[in-house]
């Protein structure tokens, strides 16, 4: 269940290749997020999920059935999506952006409003912002209306284009922590499109790393991807390689363990020893990159 | 087709005080805008009078300019210099906001990275400033001189010779071939110069060929 | 000056105005001309416009076409039309609307086209359907840039309108051939002067709308 990819292609007309042969399937209930640089199709992949481009080969279905078979204004619809620009519509309020696509279905204006109210709150922002315009926000509470508006109507799945990546790092942290307290209550389908590592291990359950030309390098959990990179393009996109992420303690100089990097360099301390390490015995020991932070 | 063979010459003729009337008006209409642009882009509180007072002139019809000019200046209605002043106010209507938007849309950071390298603030308005608002305002001569040479002729009412006695001698006589040659006329000297500013952008910018 | 003077005093007299050829029914007239051939205009050039701007075909051809148009003299097509039509609106008509429709389709496909392309996208993931689209984002949002057409045409229009009068309709333009004809200057001047000032109204009038509209269509600040 959940969206299957099955040996989808894309080729435009005048001859380029966006991607070749992907298949993979986004469970439901979890995150995965769709890895790359620019220009190795990613948006691609995640805009034919509500058929805002046509695979030119291969399957896409949702929950078993083939989705080339809907109709695509219906089902975009039915499909959450948040795009990197919020694209709110400026001269529209607030409110009434989170509450087009609940309009759209077909809601009242009043029970539309009231519902948008809620999901203003429950992106974290307060209620009395609705009644602005998207230009009087800030770039990371447009991004939150952003995600409202995604959440609007309840949808299964929802499609994120790099949301978080026009806004500053602080505000990007912030943002991913929310998305990720959302997420453990809301539990929908995501399928989110980035180009940034740290965003992409904290929060894709599964990670699908795409390499220039539209082909998968590698798909797994952050865990398989960082201890057994398939080749060295993944290795050395993650960072592995070059000894970004692979990490080693070393005893400090009260006794606590220090966490450095392949050159040595320190990067933090580990605050709740993970057993009983030797150093010296181990000298390989590496720490998952989650207890490293 | 008779009528035009026996009347060559005559077309001919106002054909030449077309170009009379609408080339000198086109000329002093951008060579009065371009410094006027230029004090609007460099003086900021001096653009919204400059731009909206000469915007304001494409406000006040064509015909009835005709008409009141003259009493200002002291020609006579029909004395061609009245339709050439007349024009250039036209064009200048046009002209000033589109080079004065020529101007300000050279990108800030092209001016910094001039003004990095240590032009004088004359010296970057001639070597860049002014080359890369080049082709806008090319773009706005364009509708300048097609519109004056197509506007010109609505002085013939007044009675100054031009392409426009063609329509209404030919209209007053019933001759269609007289207003079809008028038509024609027009709209080839249009053409024509038109095609002549084109060619001389891209000798001038040849930098510019795929934007023009 | 004198001219000026005694047109001045024509046009503070109330037998000016009255009367079925007076100012006043001529301005009215001339109000009613610019109104319809605007309006037809409007008919031809707003759909069209819509269509060029949403589906971003047919570019090439409008911006060709607009330039083109104004080439053609608007005196010469009123003549020709006037010729083989007779006297009366028709010819007048024909010419006005043909010097109003490029304006009007120019101001469409770019208000159009004008909105944000990251806004429409955003409009069609949610769902919106081609329709929705045009209705609720790209003619509100592109509604400045519309309503600047239209005024730029009604503004040629006001101003040529006057030669209707030529080919023997009426309008503000019969007072100021009458008195061309008649070396009446007060009069010609009268004329010349009244419609300046309906232009310059019009002109004030739209520009209100439309920046009533770009305030409107931005949100308040």
């Amino acid at each position: 269940m959940g969206i299957e990819f099955r040996h989808v292609e894309k080729t435009y007309p005048d001859g380029a290749q966006a991607v070749r042969d992907i298949s993979f399937t986004v469970p439901s209930h979890t995150t995965t997020v769709l890895l790359g640089s620019s220009g190795c199709g990613k948006t691609t992949l995640l805009r034919m999920v509500n058929r805002m481009v046509d695979p030119t080969g291969g399957q896409l279905l949702i929950d078993g059935e083939d989705i080339a078979g809907a109709e695509p204004v219906r089902l975009r619809r039915s499909i959450g999506y948040v795009m990197q620009h919020s694209g709110l519509l400026p001269h529209r309020r607030v409110i009434d952006n989170v509450a087009t696509g609940l309009r759209l279905n077909g809601a009242a204006r009043g029970p539309a409003r009231s519902q948008a109210e809620e999901l203003l709150e429950l992106v974290g922002l307060d209620p009395a912002l609705g009644r602005r315009y998207p230009d009087q926000l800030s770039g990371g509470q447009q991004q939150r209306v952003g995600v409202a508006r995604g959440l609007a109507g309840d949808p299964n799945i929802l499609l994120m284009d790099e949301p978080f990546g026009a806004v500053d790092p602080l505000v990007r942290l912030e943002l991913q922590q929310q998305m990720k307290r959302l997420q453990t209550e809301l539990r929908k389908t995501v399928l989110l499109v980035t180009h940034d590592i740290e965003e992409a291990l904290s929060l894709g359950d599964q990670i699908i790393l795409l390499r220039p030309g539209g082909e998968i390098a590698q798909a797994g959990t952050a865990q398989e991807l960082l201890s057994a990179p398939a080749d060295d393009f993944v290795a050395r996109f993650l960072g592995v390689a070059q000894g970004r992420r692979r990490l080693r303690t070393s005893a400090g100089q009260d006794g606590e363990w220090v966490v450095t990097d392949a050159e040595g360099r320190p990067l933090g301390v580990v605050e709740a020893p993970p057993g009983p390490v030797h150093p010296r015995a181990d000298p390989s020991g590496s720490v998952p990159p989650e207890d490293g932070r | 087709m008779d009528w035009i063979l026996a009347n060559t010459g005559r077309i001919a003729e106002l054909t030449l005080d077309h170009a009379a009337l609408s080339l000198p008006a086109v000329l002093a209409a951008f060579l009065l805008s371009v410094p006027l642009a230029v004090l609007a882009n460099r003086l900021r509180p001096l653009r919204e009078p400059i731009v909206s007072g000469t915007g304001l002139l494409y406000a006040v019809p064509s015909l009835p300019l005709f008409i009141v000019l003259p009493i200002i200046l002291g020609t006579g209605i029909r004395d061609p210099l009245n339709a050439v002043a007349a024009l250039t106010l036209f064009g200048m209507a046009l002209m000033v906001r589109s080079a004065a938007e020529a101007l300000d849309a050279v990108s800030a950071e092209v001016r910094l990275a001039a003004a990095a390298q240590g032009y004088s603030s004359w010296g970057r308005f001639w070597t860049v400033d002014l080359p890369l608002a080049g082709p806008a305002m090319l773009a706005g001569l364009r509708v300048v001189s097609v519109s004056t040479i197509s506007l010109a002729t609505v002085s013939a009412v007044l009675g100054v010779p031009s392409l426009g006695s063609l329509f209404t001698d030919g209209f007053q006589r019933g001759i269609m071939e007289s207003v079809l040659a008028g038509v024609v006329m027009t709209v080839v000297m249009a053409l024509i110069l038109d095609l002549l500013l084109v060619l001389s952008g891209r000798l001038l910018m040849p930098w510019a060929r795929r934007r023009a | 000056m004198n001219h000026l003077l005694e047109a001045w005093e024509l046009l503070i007299q109330a037998d000016t105005w009255t009367g079925p050829t007076g100012m006043g029914a001529r301005a009215w007239e001339h109000l009613l001309y610019t109104v319809l051939a605007v309006g037809v205009s409007a008919l031809i050039a707003l759909p069209a416009g819509l269509a060029v701007g949403h589906f971003g075909r047919g570019r090439n051809l409008a911006v060709l076409s607009t330039g083109a148009v104004r080439a053609l003299p608007t005196l010469g097509v009123l003549t020709l039309v006037g010729l083989v039509v007779g006297v009366g609106l028709m010819a007048p008509m024909v010419a006005l609307i043909i010097l109003a429709v490029p304006s009007i389709l120019a101001g469409t496909y770019s208000g159009a086209e004008s909105v944000d392309p990251r806004v429409v996208d955003a409009a069609r993931a949610q769902g919106m359907s081609r329709w929705q689209i045009l209705f609720a984002v790209q003619i509100p949002l592109g509604l400045p840039l519309i309503i600047g057409g239209i005024r730029l045409a009604v503004l040629q229009v006001v101003g040529t309108a006057m030669l209707a009068a030529y080919v023997g309709a009426g309008g503000l333009g019969a007072p100021l051939f009458l008195g061309l004809r008649t070396y009446d200057y007060p009069l010609l001047l009268a004329a010349s002067l009244v419609v300046i000032a309906l232009a310059v109204l019009l002109d004030i009038a739209f520009g209100t709308v439309q920046r009533t509209a770009r305030r409107l269509m931005r949100g308040p600040a």
